[in-house]
């Protein structure tokens, strides 16, 4: 059965005045929107180890919770949560591991890391915009890691044609960002 | 953003994998903060509110939890352990 989708089309503004309105279906989707770019974050950027990835991880999301009423600009919640992230993980990393100085961290290879994260993030979002097949076929294919066969029989297409779909997919991929204005807003902003 | 002309198929394939689904049973817990951070409140409130409760918390957390109908799971334990010990009394 394909997997739900892990983003709706609500703007990132409205997404972030439900949440402080209370809605817990805003806060799911908000878990659910930027989750992997924490993760990315804690684990990619930072190289955490999965126990310290975890912690930092729900401590990001619980100050993300408890905070949300200072975010200033609704709209700018994706570079206020890598903010949070950033700060998290750079907590973790002084106070667990004393061995490796912070500026050994906090270096020119972490700042190109979450630079592409962001850049994948915004890929993400046309990856949204094309909708099914090619959303699920491209996410199980790049992201979740998933084999021809394993695709085949969860999105019951034959395997013989998965490499030519993908190849398509990833054509259409290219025309959305294509048809993106270079100077348009990053991620939330409304349109 | 890049020129959309540098994305071809392999670098979009490659910024497509950087973003891999977090774990499950992460992403799980962080949707229930809200009801965690909820039941967290309600127990603090009660001990300010109610000497004997938070004296039996103090003495024995885990036990007091139960005993008022909450379930003490660890994660909840650890940060009431954290809360009541503000002031500066040790937390069984």
């Amino acid at each position: 059965m394909p997997a739900q989708r892990a983003t709706s089309r609500l703007s990132d503004t409205d997404l972030v005045q439900r949440c402080r309105a209370g809605s817990p279906e805003a806060w799911n989707e908000l878990v659910g929107r930027f989750s992997r770019y924490v993760y990315a974050i804690c684990s990619r950027g930072f190289g955490l180890a999965p126990e310290d990835a975890e912690d930092a991880f729900q401590e990001v999301f619980t100050r993300v919770y408890s905070r949300l009423d200072t975010l200033r600009d609704d709209a700018a919640i994706r570079p206020w949560i890598a903010q949070l992230t950033r700060r998290v993980c750079l907590d973790r990393v002084t106070s667990s591991a004393h061995e490796q100085p912070v500026e050994e961290v906090a270096d020119d290879r972490l700042e190109r890391t979450i630079e592409e994260l962001d850049e994948a993030f915004s890929i993400r979002e046309a990856l949204e915009e094309l909708g099914e097949p090619c959303h699920e076929l491209l996410d199980r294919f790049f992201a979740r890691d998933e084999s021809y066969r394993t695709i085949s029989e969860e999105l019951d297409i034959p395997s013989g044609t998965i490499a030519s779909r993908i190849s398509r997919c990833l054509g259409k991929l290219r025309s959305e960002l294509e048809g993106r204005n270079p100077g348009d807003p990053p991620s939330g902003v409304q349109r | 953003m890049n020129d959309p002309r540098t994305y071809d198929e392999e670098r979009l394939g490659r910024l497509i994998g950087l973003l891999e689904p977090a774990p499950e049973g992460w992403v799980r817990a962080a949707r229930e903060i809200p009801a965690f951070r909820q039941m967290l409140d309600e127990i603090v409130a009660r001990a300010e509110a109610d000497r004997a409760f938070h004296d039996a918390l103090v003495a024995d957390l885990e036990a007091a939890m139960a005993d008022a109908g909450y379930e003490p799971e660890p994660r909840m334990v650890e940060e009431l352990r954290r809360e009541l010990g503000r002031d500066g009394r040790p937390v069984a």
